[in-house]
């Protein structure tokens, strides 16, 4: 069977394992909500089964129009969505630097003010009538994908008593096996917050940080309309099977 | 110095925070019209293979308290125990299954539900039988890094005892962490973030 948007064979090779001090630990006192959710023991590692190798496929029938265009998906007709327009683009790649077809990226994130479409959100600026706050695409054959969207507005949390968090949104990415599994947020570059928030605080790596702060990319903007962002993601990459006795049934 | 490896890094996690609703489940929390349903709120279909079942599927932190704000995801193979992945190459897995779902915890009283199959059995890497399980993912606010663990059935007594996953855990006390139990057509399963009932949460 062929990959998915590809003539490729599917790869088998079990996951490269996780860099546990590269992501956040489950426990980072300074974001609140971490303290009570955080598992204590030891996690148990195994090398991936097939459980962790396989994965869902979703193809891009399933997507709709203006999927991937968040400044019109929720809008009533002729109409769009207030602020900043921007364009967020770039490639899904796998730790080998390759690009992964049919990723399934799904985001979502705040209006202009900084206020989510959201019973639980009470933050005093307004809702936008025309802007939903979610959308998805599909990554192409290179592992591209593109949305287009309104920049988010950064909003103050109960956490700490004037805590803010940087502008940002919210990935959630599928890629070919189920231990890729990953969600993530993307920054944007040269916001002040992003150095102050307790939760982008639990990495402790400024490279790591770094990894998730989009680029202005002025060669991608469309003039008289729309900044551009770029911004790429890794997902885990995959051992080879050289020399290595393949899994039962691979 | 010697030769840097060619890697890159993945992509460091960062919580769903507590609006994954609206990403991953708009029409739960009121935004409709932009997808015509949520992605993998149904699993099964009149033509799917297998026996179904429900489960029952809470999230408790360290309190004790079930999370109200947690989005779910299974993953799991279908009644013959081949899996709807490309990956899978022993052989076709029923069309009419998917094996993958998605389902946030209710508002109110924390409890998530799945109506699913019981899948087959798949195996090991050394070709041994896995007991039949689900991959359970869990993210909410608060929660940095999904987490992964595995729902087991409180009905496959044999079939648990020769897991090779269960096999490893060291605490033998803490196996029943991970065993759904069955009460009629529905499993029951309380996930423990936290404290003496701790779930065995992997890292694989």
């Amino acid at each position: 069977m062929a990959e998915r948007g590809s003539n490729r064979s599917p790869e088998t090779g079990a996951f490269f394992q996780r860099d546990r001090q590269w992501h956040p630990p489950a426990f980072t006192p300074n974001y609140k909500s971490s303290v009570l959710r955080s598992p204590q023991k030891a996690l148990l590692s195994f090398d991936n089964t097939l459980s962790e190798l396989t994965g869902p496929v979703f193809g891009h029938a399933m997507l709709g129009e203006l999927d991937n265009d968040l400044i019109h998906n929720f809008a009533k007709a002729g109409e769009s969505a207030i602020g900043e327009r921007i364009i967020v683009h770039g490639r899904v790649l796998d730790e080998r630097g390759k690009g992964v077809p049919g990723v399934l990226l799904e985001f979502w994130q705040a209006n202009a003010g900084g206020r989510y479409r959201h019973k639980k959100d009470g933050y005093l600026a307004p809702l936008d009538p025309n802007f939903g706050g979610c959308g998805r695409t599909i990554t192409g054959e290179d592992g591209g994908y593109a949305f287009r969207t309104v920049r988010p507005g950064p909003y103050p949390w109960p956490n700490g008593p004037n805590d803010w968090r940087p502008a940002h949104i919210h990935f959630s990415v599928f890629g070919h096996g189920f231990a890729q599994r990953l969600i993530t947020q993307m920054y944007f570059e040269g916001d002040p917050l992003i150095w102050r928030c307790p939760i982008v605080g639990g990495i402790s790596n400024k490279a790591a940080v770094e990894a998730l702060i989009a680029t202005l990319d002025m060669q991608s903007t469309i003039p008289m309309d729309a900044l551009a962002y770029a911004f790429d993601i890794v997902l885990r990459g995959r051992r080879s099977t050289l020399f290595e006795n393949r899994p039962e049934g691979n | 110095m010697a030769q840097p490896p060619d890697q890159l890094k993945e992509s460091p996690s960062q919580t769903a925070g507590p609006y994954v609703h609206i990403g991953l489940t708009p029409n739960f929390c009121g935004i409709g019209g932009v997808y015509a349903s949520d992605l993998g709120s149904t699993i099964v279909n009149d033509e799917t293979k297998g026996e179904r079942i429900e489960l029952r599927i809470r999230v408790l932190d360290g309190t004790g308290t079930p999370l109200k704000d947690a989005l779910l995801e299974i993953w799991q193979a279908d009644a013959s125990g081949l899996y709807n992945s490309p990956a899978e190459l022993r052989g076709a897995a029923d069309p009419n299954f998917q094996g993958w779902g998605r389902q946030p915890t209710d508002m109110e009283t924390g409890v998530c539900q799945f109506r699913t199959i019981k899948p087959g059995r798949v195996p090991f890497r050394d070709g041994r039988l896995m007991a039949p399980h689900i991959t359970l993912w869990i993210v909410a606010r608060g929660i940095n890094i999904g987490l992964h663990t595995r729902l087991y059935f409180s009905d496959e007594e044999k079939a648990n005892a020769e897991d090779p996953i269960l096999a490893r855990i060291e605490h033998r006390l803490r196996v029943p962490t991970l065993i759904a139990e069955r009460q009629g057509d529905v499993y029951v399963f309380d996930v423990h973030l936290q404290g003496e009932k701790e779930t065995v949460f992997f890292d694989s």
